[in-house]
């Protein structure tokens, strides 16, 4: 057995670990990087639209600031979100776009003067300021109050990805690649690594480090259709819940995407809409202004979900060989705006659906697309179980996104808690009394229980491992999907059930040599599978509707009795079901306390301490007359003692003075009809 | 989406070169599978089929499956493209498939590019060069006109699948050869104000056989290049600024 042993131990290869891996290195601490598949092909490469941060630098942006983004973000997460986390992201995001620029992302920029854009299907004439040109652009996306999402045409992960990418081989971090985490060495109180599958030897290895990190993203895969790349099945959350002490947040909270390309699921970008797409039905008629009046088709992606199936239900769908689906519609874009800002989507729809989106219409369903629910850590990203564990990106739950994502705030997300979490897996690294005593024998005991499972797989049963997953998949997308229902969820728990205590009786048939890919689809069979009953239970038990979860039985948001957090654990290794407990989230603690999104269903049963708590922020802003943004802010929810000492200043904004103020007003709206 | 047309079913015959360096008795050779052609179907779905139904061994490399992480590179009909994308109603019913030549095998259509990558990013310093290490993140960014920017992306475009090493007359001869997937990422940086390297310090780095002058304008990459990269623009203007250092 071989044993590697490092300080910082990061398994995933995408942003958030590379950038994490970045942080720790900086600061003296040996870094591996564990990764899937080379490190460039990580799902973050997938994010196209771009990423949120209140640079307010474009017309369209101006006015924007932190407590902007902060409110979008908190109402997008229908109030799931924790805030004081959302406040240390709206903080850091315009540092962590600013640092990216200056490793390599060429963000696209302002240009001054007149520009023709597309809002709310037509054709707007914006002018940007001289003083602004050359800085970073904005894009709108949903459920924004201002154009905040910065971008790369249409590449921002992927652009994002080689430079965060580039820059950690730059500082030397090895990152070794094709390396699967099969389980964490812990003994219940502290972690101390994992155990690791070389997938092209086969070989099982031990990595030893005072610190583990897990970022290797969401779990899209355990549905049927989902927008997520085939390697999102979500080993390192269940690696964490295997380790019978750790838990999961909100795993029933699972977003879906309202433009997927129907059938194949493939994603393309919010920023269709955000430029001035638009959605249609059968008839080829614009629907979502009918539905939602304040956000049309740029409300959050739950309820343009909703609103999309809701359409097809009552009749609405266009009709194909494959099954109903609606379209979207970039055509009034033009030909100069698809072939350079949104040139992937373009490539998308020519490969996979003969068409061409300059002239025709793209066929588009609602798909699974993100995981808000992950590895639950406190505001540093660290497990509240496991000493030694951290968390970060789509993989955790901290929790930045509550029950719905917004657009543009994910892959922001990746850096965000990159430069955060890197930087506390520092200080946490920097502490001796956090060096570890390990006996070899635990590493030991750890590794041949991994290889004896391995083993034992290969000589079992009779139940073929790819359709099982094809099983649990159906399940999945049919029962658990955009609309819930306590019959249908409870059906779908009993399922999961069964193919759990089926996947005790695989059998591998190939003796490959090697990865052996069948043996690597049995042993991920059955973390998929408590992945998934942690979601379907998740979502039986919590009886309301809240963001993306959404109960036909209880389309309520119930803020009386569900404001609170589910938080999933498996401590019993041959258990089919796993053992949820709840935590409350504090209302008089909040900045924002629970009220309606602006877009979406109005009613909601309010919690008892809401009114009282938007009553003393009330007073407190009187009180407070003539305090800046900043001081009100530190009043309402003081945030900055828990962030890192080098990203708690404040973010320097074009016009803007040091009370947060915007000092020169342009006359008029700078739109012109 | 209806004007997709529909085919008659066919049976496609797959010839897929096999082999497993990680096995001692394992010797190259050519299977053939046979499966039913479906609507739609690209050849992510097809080899997914043949594993999950055929032969559970057989090993390939899909991420994205949407054609933008490059990791399914491979030989398509003595061509190098990308799996995920090529639908299977624009190949004929023989399909002959191998891995990419060049790189390291891994095992039979999966062959190791990361590596490959990485030693290049490595031997290339594949990074904005800065003196100030650590910019003021409180402050404004450096403003940049779009139309560079622009111009940056479309180099940063590339993916890394190793398609133009597969397709390059050069890239077969000689090993250090750092082919159309290396120059392009230096005229990326060279092209990047924010890197503060000159013309002689990239000569340092493809100012010989191994670099630029190693390229026989074959221009099998540009042909190939599934990101439709401008590589033979790229090489030559490379090789006339690289010519006058």
């Amino acid at each position: 057995m071989q044993v590697i042993q490092t300080d910082v131990l990061l398994i995933g290869g995408g942003l958030a670990g590379l950038r994490a891996a970045i942080a720790a290195r900086r600061r003296g601490h040996d870094t591996i990087v564990l990764s899937l598949v080379p490190a460039k092909r990580s799902h973050s490469a997938a994010a196209q639209g771009g990423m949120q941060a209140s640079l307010a630098n474009s017309n369209k942006g101006m006015g924007d600031n932190e407590d902007i983004h902060f409110a979008d973000t908190v109402r997008g997460s229908d109030w799931g979100a924790d805030q004081d986390v959302v406040r240390m992201f709206v903080n850091t995001a315009p540092k962590a776009v600013r640092e990216l620029a200056a490793w390599g992302v060429p963000w696209n920029r302002v240009e001054r003067g007149d520009r023709e854009v597309i809002i709310n299907g037509e054709k707007v004439t914006i002018t940007e300021k001289d003083e602004a040109h050359g800085l970073i652009t904005a894009r709108n996306f949903g459920g924004t109050r201002h154009w905040r999402t910065c971008y790369v045409s249409d590449g921002t992960g992927h652009s994002m990805l080689y430079n965060v990418n580039d820059r950690a081989i730059a500082e030397n971090i090895p990152v070794h690649e094709r390396m699967e985490a099969m389980a964490l060495i812990h003994d219940g109180e502290r972690c101390y690594g994992a155990i690791v599958r070389n997938l092209i030897s086969g070989e099982l290895l031990a990595y030893v480090a005072r610190a583990t990190c897990i970022a290797t993203g969401g779990f899209g895969r355990i549905y049927r259709v989902s927008t997520n790349a085939i390697i999102n099945e979500g080993m390192g959350a269940a690696i964490a819940l295997e380790t019978g002490v750790a838990t999961l947040g909100n795993m029933e909270a699972v977003q879906f995407h309202p433009t997927a390309i129907f059938p194949a699921g493939i994603l393309v970008t919010e920023g269709c809409r955000g430029d001035g797409g638009l959605l249609l039905d059968g008839e080829q008629k614009r629907f979502m202004p009918d539905y939602e009046p304040e956000k049309k088709e740029l409300a959050s992606r739950d309820v343009v979900s909703r609103r999309m199936e809701e359409h097809i239900a009552a009749g609405h769908a266009a009709k194909s060989r494959f099954g109903d689906h609606l379209w979207l519609d970039i055509r009034l874009l033009g030909k100069k705006h698809i072939d350079t800002k949104l040139r992937e989507v373009k490539d998308i729809c020519q490969y996979f659906l003969g068409v061409d989106p300059v002239s025709q219409l793209i066929p588009v369903r609602p798909a699974q697309h993100y995981s808000m629910g992950g590895i639950r850590t406190n505001y540093r990203g660290e497990s509240q179980q496991l000493k030694g564990l951290f968390a970060a990106g789509e993989a955790a739950c901290w929790d930045m996104h509550g029950f719905n994502r917004l657009g543009g705030n994910s892959v922001a997300e990746t850096v965000v808690a990159g430069m955060l979490v890197g930087e506390f897996i520092a200080d946490f690294c920097d502490k001796p009394e956090n060096e570890i005593t390990i006996s070899t024998a635990l590493i030991r005991d750890c590794w041949q229980k991994e290889s004896a499972h391995l083993q034992g797989l290969c000589i079992g049963g009779g139940e073929n491992p790819f359709g099982l997953i094809r099983e649990m998949q159906n399940t999945m997308t049919e029962l658990v999907g955009i609309f819930r229902h306590g019959d249908r969820l409870q059906q779908a728990v009993d399922k999961l059930q069964l193919l759990l205590q089926r996947s005790n009786n695989l059998h591998v048939a190939s003796q490959a040599r090697g990865a052996n890919p069948e043996l690597v689809a049995a042993y991920r069979v059955p973390r998929m599978l408590k992945l998934a009953l942690c979601v379907a239970y998740g979502a039986l038990q919590r009886t309301e509707s809240r963001g993306a979860h959404f109960r036909e039985d209880y389309p309520q948001r119930n803020d009386q009795l569900w404001l609170k957090r589910t938080l999933a654990r498996w401590p019993d290794a041959d258990a089919i079901l796993p053992s949820l407990d709840y935590e409350e989230l504090s209302v008089m603690n909040m900045e924002l306390p629970p009220g309606w999104r602006g877009y979406g269903a109005k009613d909601f049963i309010n919690h008892p301490d809401a009114p009282r708590r938007e009553q003393e922020i009330e007073q407190l802003r009187q009180s407070m007359a003539g305090a800046s943004r900043f001081e009100l802010q530190n009043m309402l929810m003081p945030y900055e003692q828990l962030m890192p000492e080098r990203y708690r200043r404040r973010n320097a904004r074009l016009g803007e003075n040091e009370r947060g103020e915007i000092e020169i007003r342009e006359t008029g709206s700078g739109e012109k009809q | 989406m209806n004007n997709i047309p529909v085919r008659e079913e066919r049976t496609l015959r797959f010839h897929i070169l096999r082999h497993n360096p990680q096995d001692s008795e394992s010797v190259p050779h050519q299977q053939v599978f046979e499966i039913q052609e479906a609507d739609s179907m690209t050849l992510f779905i097809a080899l997914n089929e043949i594993r999950e139904n055929l032969d559970s061994s057989l090993q390939f490399d899909f991420v994205c499956r949407a054609g933008i992480c490059g990791s399914c590179a491979m030989i398509i009909n003595g061509k190098p493209g990308l799996a995920c994308r090529t639908l299977t109603r624009d190949l004929p019913e023989d399909i002959f498939l191998a891995p990419l030549p060049v790189f390291e095998l891994i095992s039979d259509l999966s062959v190791n590019t990361g590596k490959w990558m990485r030693a290049i990013s490595e031997r290339l310093e594949t990074w904005v060069h800065n003196r100030q290490e650590e910019v003021d993140l409180q402050q404004l960014e450096a403003p940049m006109e779009q139309s560079l920017a622009y111009s940056i992306y479309e180099l940063e475009r590339c993916i890394e699948c190793g398609c133009c090493i597969a397709a390059c007359g050069t890239a077969q001869m000689r090993d250090q050869f750092v082919g159309a997937v290396g120059l392009n990422k230096i005229a990326r940086f060279r092209l990047d104000p924010r890197d503060e390297r000159e013309d002689t310090d990239f000569y340092e780095l493809i100012g010989d056989e191994s670099g630029v002058f190693g390229c026989l304008t074959l221009l099998g990459c540009e042909d190939v290049c599934p990101k439709e990269l401008p590589l033979a623009a790229q090489l030559a203007y490379m090789r006339r600024k690289m010519a006058s250092v």
